[in-house]
């Protein structure tokens, strides 16, 4: 329920002020249409106030249209915190650290797909393991994986497994620095290193698509973006740093709650919220750990990637790129990156965290690829697998959310009560019937990612246009997907 | 032993309420609802492989929230899954220290009917207390 202090901005901003809750140092802010907001449960509201207690935040708390209860940030939460007398969190980047997207294009059109759409989707679900525990076919040393996790996708480009134009399409050109694999722990690692390659479970999935006519709402950009026929295919996958990345939040979130309160006085709200001043060892320790599994992660898509252009290759008999299978560019939703912002009309060093929610950078800002400084970074957000998904850019009156968007549809609908109501089985067969074909590791899993569990995505990519967070570019429609 | 799932305590992931009438009850029930979140029939696991589990803690919740790590660890490092076959816990001094013997397999895809992957243990609404004569837990698992 929305609480009653939280005040209409204008019909997709609403702000909870600092009255509400002792000890907030910002007011919070919602992104959301009158609906969307309305469909967000209690815990949303708690959280983003939560957040607004943290030492060093900077302008407000965020959350974007498709917030939802997370784990000390919301799902959907951004907050920036000073990087001298801020703190970082790990429950403001998530257990799946570096979790993310990518959206693949391909010279081909569903016309050319279509007759071979099902042998296309058997092949990747041999070649990319999914659901619990998955393993990838990359034999690796530990020692080799420590050092990958510092290098990210130069590793990648080093082994064969990568092209510069695919560091080029890549957020922080798929690698970041101060990355230090001696901050990581064994078990981390242990969990992580046969893991390369692998999609995971729950709502990561890779997915074929089809961007038709109709569904192109920005042309120009588009083009810009490589896509540029009718009906063309395209591919997008959703996945993370696997438990590589989910031990490090977990080994960091018990660090940081033995010395958050005693060393360094700052009461502990919600043991999920655990914390530790940026400039202190913990959370320098913390921050060169969380980069190498951002690098892992990135490591892990682009072997996805490679997977793709192996089978398409073997399938239609040439080379992935004459196939014209470019990255088009891979976004991540769960970071702590060091940026700059205007605040008050000064520019502010500050330690953005992005927990599911997108960077979005404005045409002609740094950071992003050449060949897309004139139109804005592409933004990637997945919707279900029966709804669809979309491709938006950043834009100028972004900067009033540090240049953040949303990531995704978000769950209305809780995993059990979307197993009573859906049998994996019947959804399958459903889809078929739409054209949609699919291959999953659980029936048990695809039942709970039922196109009814999530919100309206257009609703979500609606009201994040309203907001001048992104532009809307196009809607992409599934046509093939395999599930975890 | 016993315990349910509450999705009103989490929407996009999954959380439970597990009971027992002693901690090592408690703690069984916590993590038979863990496992069966990534496997539907455990029952279906043959007991091929065994570990010990031993870990110990400044408090009894800490060692239910590291104890349930295990298993997850496991599925991840070794893709095992794992059945508890005995837990023995002695809550009586500081620290709070756990002995468990955990037996299972590799996952085969084409015998276990596998749920979704859990990430990890979270402190949200986390909580163990003992109410009359049973001891409560309420946990939420990242998947």
């Amino acid at each position: 329920m929305v609480p009653s202090g939280c005040i209409k901005i204008n019909d997709t901003l609403w702000e909870i002020p600092r009255t509400y809750k002792e000890g907030m140092q910002v007011p919070a802010r919602i992104y959301a249409s009158k609906r969307l907001l309305d469909s967000m449960d209690s815990s949303v509201f708690e959280q983003v106030t939560n957040v607004a207690t943290l030492p060093g935040i900077a302008g407000y708390s965020f959350c974007m249209p498709d917030g939802h209860s997370g784990y000390g940030f919301p799902i959907g939460g951004m907050a920036a915190f000073d990087t001298e007398t801020g703190v970082i969190s790990p429950g403001g980047i998530g257990f799946d650290i570096n979790c993310g997207m990518r959206l693949v294009a391909t010279s081909l059109t569903w016309e050319e797909v279509q007759p071979r759409v099902q042998q296309i989707v058997d092949r990747l679900f041999v070649r990319i393991p999914a659901g619990v525990g998955g393993k990838g076919s990359m034999k690796l040393s530990q020692s080799e994986f420590r050092t990958l996790s510092e290098q990210g996708m130069k590793w990648c480009l080093k082994k064969g497994y990568a092209i510069q134009e695919d560091l080029d399409r890549t957020e922080e050109n798929g690698c970041v620095r101060q990355a230090d694999a001696s901050k990581v722990s064994e078990r981390a690692v242990e969990r992580g290193y046969k893991q390369i390659g692998t999609l995971g479970s729950g709502n990561h999935y890779l997915e074929i698509q089809v961007a038709r006519p109709e569904n192109i709402f920005d042309q120009k950009i588009a083009r810009a973006y490589g896509i540029d026929r009718p009906n063309q295919v395209v591919l997008m996958f959703h996945c993370g740093s696997r438990g590589f990345g989910h031990q490090i939040a977990t080994d960091y979130l018990q660090r940081f709650l033995k010395v958050m309160q005693s060393r360094y006085g700052i009461p502990v709200r919600d043991r999920q919220l655990a914390c530790a001043p940026f400039a202190s060892q913990e959370g320098q320790d913390y921050y060169k750990a969380m980069n190498c599994a951002i690098n892992m992660s990135f490591v892990n898509r682009q072997v996805i990637l490679h997977r793709i252009r192996e089978v398409f290759s073997e399938i239609f008999g040439k080379d992935p790129m004459e196939l014209g299978l470019h990255q088009i560019y891979d976004v991540t939703h769960n970071t702590a990156k060091v940026e700059r912002h205007r605040i008050d009309g000064k520019k502010r060093k500050l330690l953005v965290h992005r927990k599911g929610a997108t960077r979005a950078f404005a045409a002609g800002m740094g950071g992003i690829p050449s060949e897309y400084r004139k139109v804005g970074q592409p933004v990637i957000i997945g919707g279900s697998m029966e709804t669809g998904s979309y491709l938006l850019a950043g834009v100028q009156s972004g900067e009033q959310s540090f240049y953040t968007t949303a990531h995704g549809s978000g769950r209305t609908m809780g995993r059990n009560q979307a197993k009573k109501q859906f049998r994996g089985q019947d959804l399958e067969k459903r889809l078929r019937e739409r054209g949609i074909y699919i291959r999953c590791a659980s029936y048990a899993g695809l039942a709970e990612e039922a196109g009814a569990a999530y919100k309206d995505i257009d609703e979500v990519v609606l009201a994040t246009e309203a907001a001048g967070l992104s532009r809307a570019v196009a809607k992409l429609i599934p046509v093939g997907n395999i599930k975890g | 032993m016993s315990y349910r799932y509450r999705d009103d305590l989490s929407v996009a992931d999954v959380a439970f309420e597990a009971e027992g009438t002693s901690l090592e009850e408690l703690f069984t029930s916590a993590w038979d609802a863990t496992l069966r979140v990534m496997i539907e029939n455990p029952s279906a696991l043959d007991s091929k492989s065994r570990k010990s589990i031993a870990i110990e803690d400044q408090s009894v919740d800490l060692l239910l929230y590291n104890f349930l790590q295990e298993l997850i660890y496991y599925k991840d490092a070794e893709s095992l899954l794992l059945r508890l076959e005995h837990c023995r816990i002695d809550a009586g001094r500081t620290p709070a220290k756990l002995e468990a013997l955990a037996a299972g397999e590799t996952i085969d895809s084409k015998r276990h009917h596998l749920g979704v992957d859990v990430k990890a243990v979270t402190f949200h609404r986390f909580s163990l207390k003992k109410e009359g004569k049973l001891w409560r837990t309420t946990v939420v698992l990242d998947v």
